[in-house]
């Protein structure tokens, strides 16, 4: 089987292959290594702030200090308990509303006339020409009690005063919701567009009304799309740090927010670290349980 | 069988797209029990009269009424037929079982007796071993089956196909026409099927519509179609078929002397229907009822000329023998002993003979 050119092919695909690999391992793997070890380090005031977890000791053993006590910390002070599970649910909440307005969105586009389909996915990418920081900005302009939104309202004679949406949870949702909404309509849009809608005359064919063919065949035949955009949304949303720094307001208690305070205010980077490693277990150990019994699934 | 009134009627349907008429005054009336085929190229509109009946594209002129019944405007869920679709269009994420149950499913039939009825399905198709695979597992003649399965297992009042048998190949194809005859003999459901392949259309059909731009050319049953076709499209259409254009000169009872000038012959054909004296006509003559040989065999017709071209097949051989005014005509003949005297080479001087009654007069 191994044949000399086969053997070539292998060499050819393993050669493309190691570039992004290494770019990985060089840029996500490494300085991920670097955070751990400086979660397992203990403070100290100095430049770097945390001691060496190996230490030289003369004619010795190197001797390896590891400090849990950053991540048993954690669940002393119920700050970053709190902060975990609010990130968690402005998360999900947020998800789930670019879920109900993305799908919609991609349902339409994947279903109009094909030469109307790429300039609407023009569209839904188009914002990302511009900085996400000065469209969040832009939302500042929009939200705030003297802002667009309020002034409008205001001139339609619908409210007497602003209402005040800027440093609030509304306005971190909206932020959100806005800027990972082309996350959720791609990966939707491309697993609609590829449906075969000869499934849908065999559903109607087979006695099913098109709204419940909607349900039975073209909601579960977009599922990959759904957990695709999903995992998009939701992972970055957990970590946010500008949209609830800039729209949400004192009480908006997010996790990327406390990591900034430690690291910055705080300069505890230790504790900061230990922040950012368990977000990263809390995020990463359950997505690897999913896509291990969907590819059980598969094999099946 | 005649006394029963059709259970579909298609009456004056026009279906036109922008410009384009898909489907051009079509009349058509199919029984109860038949197995109806409409045949023709692509783009003749026999799919798209399928879709009509199966509700998938609304007539823009005429009606179609399905046991009495105005359908034109009733929608594809409501109606009581089903289609098996040329891509079977199998549900990905359902298994073998789920896909045969959905239809039922649909018409809140009690669990139980959907259990049952999906089990007989999968019995008459034999798929009972694969119930709880997924489509992907399957191979393309086991699709095939689930397919006829799903689209069967509502009993509908018809049965629309939809080129079924395509994505098979051709031992497959064989195999499965037999099959799909049987299982219509079984269930006694009205099949309508659509397809571009004569043969199959011949093998399965009891009645074939040929379709063509839009209109239906002739309707009969396979031997009507082949032995008496109407028109020279469909004696071309259906087999091989040699066109001799001539003149009509004389006749006496259904026996009519025709002058094929082009040929410098005059040939001797039957034809029931009265002729005119002088009018244009072609003589159509099937390759197989014609006989080759050195002299002019004891037939009423014989032209001689030169064999140009023989294609053997195994089973027959087919000969091109070219007459001096340049026309060919094709004539098969079965091998029928090994390595016979009944062959013929390249350049012989043949004589090709047929009898009055296999020679078919077209005028158009």
């Amino acid at each position: 089987m191994s044949t000399p050119s086969a053997l070539k092919q292998k060499f050819g695909r393993f050669l493309v292959a190691l570039p992004p690999y290494g770019w990985l391992l060089l840029f996500f793997m490494v300085p991920f290594l670097i955070v751990l070890k400086i979660s397992l380090s203990e403070l100290q005031a100095a430049i770097p702030p945390y001691k060496p977890i190996l230490e030289w000791a003369e004619g010795a053993l190197p001797h390896l200090h590891l400090n849990f006590e950053n991540y048993s910390y954690l669940f002393s002070d119920e700050l970053y308990v709190l902060a975990y599970l609010n990130s968690l649910k402005v998360a999900a909440i947020s998800t789930v509303m670019t879920l109900l307005i993305g799908y919609p969105m991609a349902y339409t586009i994947a279903r109009s006339p094909a030469r109307y389909r790429n300039p609407l996915l023009m569209l839904v990418v188009l914002p990302f020409w511009t900085s996400l920081l000065i469209r969040v900005y832009s939302w500042m302009g929009i939200l705030k009690n003297e802002g667009l939104l309020n002034s409008f309202l205001m001139w339609l004679g619908i409210i007497d005063s602003p209402i005040q949406i800027m440093e609030t949870n509304t306005a971190v949702y909206i932020g959100i919701v806005y800027s990972y909404l082309p996350y959720m309509i791609l990966p939707l849009y491309a697993t609609l567009e590829k449906m075969d809608l000869t499934l849908l005359e065999a559903a109607a064919d087979l006695g099913c009304p098109p709204f419940k063919a909607f349900l039975k065949i073209t909601l579960p035949l977009s599922m990959p799309g759904v957990i695709a955009g999903t995992l998009l949304v939701f992972i970055p949303a957990v970590g946010e740090f500008v949209i609830p720094d800039l729209l949400g307001g004192p009480d908006t208690l997010m996790i990327g927010k406390v990591i900034w305070a430690e690291f910055f205010d705080n300069r505890d980077w230790p504790v900061a670290s230990a922040v950012a490693v368990a977000i990263l277990i809390l995020l990463v150990v359950p997505i690897m349980i999913y896509q291990r019994n969907e590819s059980r699934a598969e094999a099946k | 069988m005649t006394t029963q009134p059709p259970l579909i009627r298609i009456e004056r349907v026009t279906k036109r797209f922008g410009d384009f008429t898909a489907v051009n005054q079509v009349d058509l009336e199919i029984r109860q029990g038949e197995f109806f085929a409409l045949l023709g190229a692509s783009g003749c509109g026999k799919t798209t009269l399928l879709r009509m009946l199966g509700g998938f594209e609304t007539p823009t002129e005429g009606r179609i009424l399905i046991d009495g019944v105005d359908v034109s405007s009733v929608p594809p869920y409501e109606r009581p037929v089903n289609m098996m679709f040329q891509s079977y269009a199998l549900f990905p994420h359902m298994t073998v079982e789920q896909n045969i149950a959905f239809g039922l499913q649909q018409d809140k039939m009690p669990k139980a007796q959907i259990a049952e009825r999906v089990k007989a399905m999968l019995d008459m198709v034999q798929m009972t071993p694969y119930a709880k695979r997924k489509p992907a597992q399957l191979s393309g003649g086991q699709k095939q089956r689930v397919a006829l399965a799903r689209s069967l297992a509502k009993q509908p009042k018809v049965l629309l196909l939809d080129e079924p048998l395509g994505a098979l190949d051709k031992k497959l194809r064989e195999q499965t026409q037999l099959e799909l005859v049987n299982i219509q003999d079984k269930v006694g459901i009205t099949f309508i099927i659509v397809t571009h392949d004569q043969e199959e259309a011949m093998t399965m059909a009891s009645r074939v519509g040929i379709m063509k731009e839009g209109q239906i050319a002739q309707i009969g049953t396979p031997f009507e179609v082949y032995e008496t076709p109407n028109s020279r499209f469909v004696g071309d259409f259906i087999g091989n078929a040699n066109m001799i254009e001539g003149a009509v000169i004389s006749g006496e009872g259904a026996e009519w002397k025709i002058g094929a000038g082009k040929i410098d012959a005059t040939l001797t054909a039957h034809h029931e229907a009265g002729l005119q004296v002088g009018a244009q006509v072609t003589v159509m003559v099937r390759p197989e009822k014609m006989i080759l040989g050195r002299e002019a065999a004891p037939g009423v017709n014989s032209v001689s000329g030169k064999v140009s071209d023989i294609a053997y097949l195994g089973d027959m051989s087919i000969y091109h023998v070219k007459l001096p005014s340049g026309q060919k005509l094709q004539v098969s003949q079965a091998n029928l002993r090994h390595g016979g005297s009944g062959r013929f080479d390249y350049d012989q001087e043949v004589v090709v003979s047929w009898h009055a009654g296999d020679s078919v007069v077209l005028l158009a």
